[in-house]
């Protein structure tokens, strides 16, 4: 039963928390945005740093660590690319500047992940869903997200049930080669399916009989609303944006190895 | 006052080949709280849907007879515009929660409604202060206990104010203390607020003593329909397989030993307890 | 016999649901293990057939460590049907949902086709064998699901929750099956909080509560002590519940079935009487 606790979402509060997820999506774009406009290191080292204090601040270092280990990988993976692209193109040759230019590709791509991963780490998925409802969304999209993030942690439970159903009478998955392997899944998965529909019809029983669908105009029992951090983030966004620009149009920016 | 009535009622589910409900025709009085039992598949969740539209918009296929709930006919009006009438909450809590939050939970078929959200807001808090949820309005449902979320569900239909509570098998998940409180809670809805409710229930050993009326189906048909302390008195009832409370068969059996005891029957162990004290005080 | 020592489980999360549980459940016990939902029922029952091992502490079943040996071979002797027949249903018709455990047991095609049939007998489900098991009815369902646990005969059978949704006729059948089981010298073994069940079978009772037993006794002791059954969300029986209230006329207070309860009444009047 608590096997699948991590799916489970819990409602966390932090001043980061608290903003509008609205804002900090605008903010994330803004994020992008700069990262794409820069191929240089020192800018990417600088807005690498930039989501430090939210983490901090929102309290999920930890969290926040472990999705740049998972990035890892698939970093690593573009900075070895890069070095050998430039190092064959130039005739076998490996400059400290190519080196530089393939960390800041590497780091490009890590400033991309860290700031969707800020987004995602501090916005409860009620918040979201909620943001989904005032948008411009229609409803039933943002209903199938909040109902998907509901269903998902009891689904992952029953699959679990199911399991250990099967194995209750003799299945044994690991057994047979690739083939009945597969097999192997298919007294899973046709109780986990037949379940899902009869759950399914459930809730449409259930939704049918509290109204659903009564008017077109749907009124909503929480409102977004813009506070004093959400101002703030979108100043910091806009500030954000405007030195990115000016940066990049009047500012000459030296590489770290005219350092060396 | 009638407030739900229906004549000769009969449905088939579509690809079904006999009547799920045959020959229906009950009546259910403003304020009364009706129980409803018979064994698996006698027709009592069939009859239920009929309440609220559901049979036949929602599961099709075509229902026979005349069905007047809170003077609307649900053949033809919506599901939506029944829910304002007539509140249904199921069997299983998990299935009937779609929200990320017991209070937008509650107020879900206010916002389909498309109420304003100050009276949504005072909604929401009365129904979830009736069924003494507050405290958890905050929570999300998969971290309250099966008889909380039970408690949602009916606060989610309490909210729109129906004049009607409709609970299919509401406690079948639930510890037996859960359960009890459920009970207690429909019972003060019944009693204090004046909401009409009908419960359909195989455990008549925690039910019994709070219905006015009960009806008895099997295969689909009405056997008993009237006053529970008269039909759960009999041979009869006991024959179709219902079960009756043990206080109440107990009474029964005593009195087929040719026992005094009053001739209230009794529908709880508190009753039953009295009758026998009193029985043990007269010799 | 199941023998269950200082049992300890935590689940990868962390929450720990056992705390260190004792006990042995010995060849042809009826055991019901009662107490709240999440108290740690199911994931003790688990361990009997190795669904689930010890944290801490160890479970031995007929001698043997449930650590040692696999999930497959612990079923061959102690059958699990799960609350939910559609968490295991899945074959197009009845006789195949019934040989899939007989087949992954590795029985032969003889033996298959016997036990088919005995199986089949035993529960009533003789005209379903050639139907899909999604045709039939809740209750079938769930006799289909029990039937393919028993094909295979196992010493020792664990239902958890059977009564949930049955009405009390199917009731009556379970406790007329789980009768005839014992008479057979198996060991049975319910999790549930249905106590009129549990008072119309008096079995051993297992009281739980935040994963540790609370009581352990004969059925008609445990659920006739208010103050232990509190503890876990147990209501009384009816039956109970009124000689509860008649212990002043003298009457004895362990009482849960009616027809005992008849009786005692009736004695005592007479001795009234006299």
């Amino acid at each position: 039963m608590s096997v699948f606790d991590g799916l489970k979402f819990r409602k966390v509060y932090s001043p980061i928390h608290n903003l509008d997820p609205r804002m900090k999506f605008v903010y994330v774009c803004a994020m992008f945005v700069a990262a794409i406009i820069f191929g240089e290191l020192i800018p990417l080292i600088a807005l690498f740093l930039m989501p430090i204090p939210f983490v901090v601040l929102a309290g999920v270092q930890k969290e926040w660590l472990r999705s740049l280990r998972g990035a890892a990988f698939l970093a690593g993976f573009i900075f070895i690319i890069n070095v050998a692209t430039s190092f064959f193109y130039s005739g076998n040759v490996l400059t400290a500047v190519d080196v530089e230019n393939a960390a800041a590709m590497t780091l490009r791509f890590v400033v991309l992940v860290e700031s969707f991963s800020v987004f995602f780490l501090t916005t409860s998925p009620d918040h979201l869903g909620l943001a989904l409802e005032q948008s411009r969304v229609p409803y039933e999209f943002a209903f199938a997200f909040t109902t998907a993030v509901r269903f998902v942690p009891v689904l992952a439970e029953e699959a679990q049930t199911i399991m250990d159903a099967q194995k209750a009478r003799g299945l044994e998955l690991e057994k047979g080669g690739i083939l009945k392997r597969i097999r192997n899944y298919v007294p899973i998965l046709i109780p986990l399916i037949v379940s899902a529909i009869r759950r399914s019809l459930e809730l449409a029983e259930a939704m049918e009989s509290r109204a659903w669908g009564a008017t077109k105009k749907r009124t909503n029992l929480y409102a977004l609303r813009l506070r004093r951090g959400d101002f703030a983030l979108l100043a910091i966004t806009v500030g954000l944006l405007v030195v990115a620009v000016y940066v990049r149009l009047y500012v000459p920016i030296p590489a770290v190895t005219q350092f060396l | 006052m009638t407030i739900i009535e229906t004549k000769n009622l009969t449905y088939t589910y579509p690809g079904g080949t006999k009547p799920s409900i045959n020959g229906v025709s009950i009546k259910v009085k403003k304020g009364e709280f009706v129980l409803i039992t018979g064994p698996s598949g006698c027709g009592k969740t069939t009859l239920c849907r009929c309440f609220n539209g559901l049979v036949p918009h929602f599961y099709q296929g075509e229902l026979k007879g005349e069905i007047t709930v809170a003077g609307m006919d649900p053949t033809t009006h919506e599901t939506h515009a029944m829910a304002k009438s007539v509140g249904l909450v199921f069997q299983n809590p998990e299935n009937q929660l779609f929200a990320l939050s017991v209070e937008k939970d509650v107020a879900f078929g206010l916002e389909n409604l498309g109420m304003p959200r100050e009276e949504m807001r005072e909604r929401v808090e009365w129904a979830l202060k009736l069924t003494d949820i507050h405290d958890l309005r905050e929570r999300s449902p998969h971290e309250v206990s099966g008889g909380q979320q039970q408690r949602v569900a009916i606060a989610a239909v309490l909210a729109m104010q129906p004049e009607i509570i409709v609970l299919d098998e509401p406690t079948s998940f639930l510890d037996p203390l859960s359960a009890e409180k459920i009970f207690e809670v429909i019972h003060e809805l019944n009693k204090e607020h004046g909401i009409t409710v009908v419960l359909v229930e195989h455990r008549l050993d925690l039910t019994a003593k709070y219905a006015d009326h009960i009806i008895i189906m099997d295969e689909g048909k009405v056997c008993f329909d009237g006053n529970p302390r008269e039909i759960l008195n009999t041979e009869e009832t006991r024959l179709i397989g219902v079960g009756i409370p043990k206080a109440t068969l107990l009474y029964h059996i005593l009195k087929k030993e040719g026992l005094k005891l009053g001739d209230v029957t009794p529908l709880s162990s508190e009753e039953m307890a009295k009758l026998l004290q009193e029985a043990f005080k007269i010799k | 016999m199941i023998e269950v020592e200082n049992l300890h489980f935590r689940y990868p999360s962390g929450v720990e649901a056992l705390k260190g549980v004792s006990l042995i459940i010995k060849k042809g016990e009826f055991v019901a293990i009662m107490g709240q939902n999440g108290a740690g029922k199911t994931t003790l029952v688990k361990h009997f057939n190795g669904l689930l091992k010890p944290s801490e502490g160890t479970v031995r079943v007929d001698g043997v460590e449930t650590t040692k040996t696999s999930v497959a071979a612990l079923s061959r002797n102690a059958g699990f049907v799960f609350q939910n027949p559609d968490h295991q249903l899945f074959s197009e018709t009845v006789e195949e949902e019934i040989s899939f455990a007989l087949k992954n047991f590795g029985f032969d095609e003889e033996t298959i086709e016997k036990r088919i049939t005995w199986a089949l007998n035993l529960l009533a489900l003789a005209q379903y064998r050639k139907t899909s098991p999604f045709l039939l009815s809740g209750g079938e369902r769930k006799r289909v699901a029990l039937a393919s646990v028993l094909a295979w005969n196992p010493e020792t059978l664990i239902l958890d929750e059977p009564t949930i949704g049955q009405d009390y006729q199917q009731k009556e059948k379970l406790r007329q099956f789980i009768v005839q089981m014992q008479t057979q010298g198996k060991t049975v073994v319910i999790v549930t909080h249905d106590v009129e069940f549990v008072a119309e079978c008096n079995p051993r009772v297992l009281l739980m509560k935040d994963g540790g037993v609370v009581a352990d006794g004969e059925g008609r002791e445990i659920l006739t002590t208010p103050e232990v059954l509190a503890q876990s969300s147990i209501v009384l029986p009816q039956i109970a519940q009124v000689f509860l209230k008649l212990e002043s006329l003298g009457l004895p207070k362990d009482v849960i079935d009616v027809y005992e309860a008849k009786e005692i009444v009736l004695k005592n009047l007479e001795k009234r009487r006299k």
